[in-house]
């Protein structure tokens, strides 16, 4: 199991720092305040929608998915709980 | 676990409004409608920073106390860095397309987050396949964590760097401050509410383990 992460992350290292080799923009000037605008093109707004929806959606998500794994966990201690008590219980 | 029901009822009523604030708040003037990714990648951050230092506190209390509640609270915490930053590294490269035509650049900022990230993923690690005592070592990177998230904060300021600089949020103009704080309130409130549930899930399975002990005796 260990081994195989170290393989993925190995390989995903791999594969990011051979990426941005390739394609390394030079850096341009940082954004040090945001200017409230009206509102953008047309265009803009259709091509920046999808990312939005996404970013929103990979948070909603992430939160459901670790809120199920609680719960998942929760269930099978209470589960693992009640079979020793009944345990204990045949003992006495 | 008194606290989860109001914190519950909390989350839901940020989480309901924050969106609608969002789409009220205006466009940015030189991003446009991608800004808006800002509302929920900054809170995010702010989430697993408030995450780190409660994992920092826990995790020294855990070392040089030997508390098993701190145990907990560090290793649950841990976890929530782990979820919040994950939030943070995936809604940055959605934003970051659009505004710099990149998905991912290796500059200081970006990579110093990703391997912030990458110290509690190695937290959960050692915590899961390091063996007997591995909890101690496990509190051990905490604190090394904990120790070292201020450069990621300030390497904006120290090297050159196209992400926004850190005085965007302190000279947010007024029209986008509403939005922003309740963004903010609410991740900060899915913090605790996540934190309290994954809390008590430690606590019942240091009882259940407690159990196994005393039927195996």
């Amino acid at each position: 199991m260990i081994r195989r992460l170290c393989v993925v992350l190995a390989l995903v290292a791999c594969l990011g720092a051979s990426s941005s080799a390739k394609s390394q923009p030079p850096p341009s000037t940082a954004q040090s305040e945001f200017e409230p605008a009206t509102a953008p093109a047309p265009g803009d707004q259709m091509a920046a929608a999808p990312l939005v929806i996404a970013a929103y959606g990979f948070v909603w998500l992430a939160t459901l998915f670790y809120v199920w794994t609680i719960r998942r966990r929760l269930s099978k201690v209470e589960a693992d709980m009640r079979v020793l008590e009944r345990r204990q219980t045949e003992r006495r | 676990m008194k606290y989860v029901p109001a914190l519950t009822v909390a989350v839901a009523v940020l989480f309901v409004s924050a969106p609608i604030l969002v789409a009220m708040a205006p466009y940015e003037s030189t991003m446009g409608l991608v800004q808006k990714i800002f509302y929920f990648h900054v809170p995010s951050w702010i989430a697993m920073y408030t995450a780190i230092y409660v994992n920092g506190a826990a995790s020294a209390l855990f070392l040089f106390r030997s508390r098993p509640a701190a145990d907990r609270v560090g290793a649950a915490s841990a976890e929530l860095c782990v979820l919040f930053g994950a939030m943070g590294l995936v809604t940055g490269p959605l934003w970051g397309v659009k505004a710099w035509g990149h998905w991912w650049i290796w500059e200081p900022r970006l990579t110093m987050a990703l391997l912030l990230w990458l110290v509690y993923i190695s937290y959960l690690l050692v915590r899961r396949y390091g063996g007997p005592g591995s909890e101690k070592l496990a509190a051990a990177v905490g604190v090394f964590g904990t120790a070292v998230s201020p450069f990621v904060y300030v390497s904006v300021n120290l090297w050159r760097t196209i992400h926004p600089l850190n005085s965007v949020v302190p000279t947010l103009k007024s029209p986008f401050r509403p939005a922003f704080g309740i963004s903010s309130l609410a991740f900060l409130a899915l913090f605790g509410l996540l934190l309290a549930l994954r809390v008590e899930l430690g606590r019942r399975q240091a009882a259940l383990d407690a159990l196994y002990l005393a039927d195996e005796d």
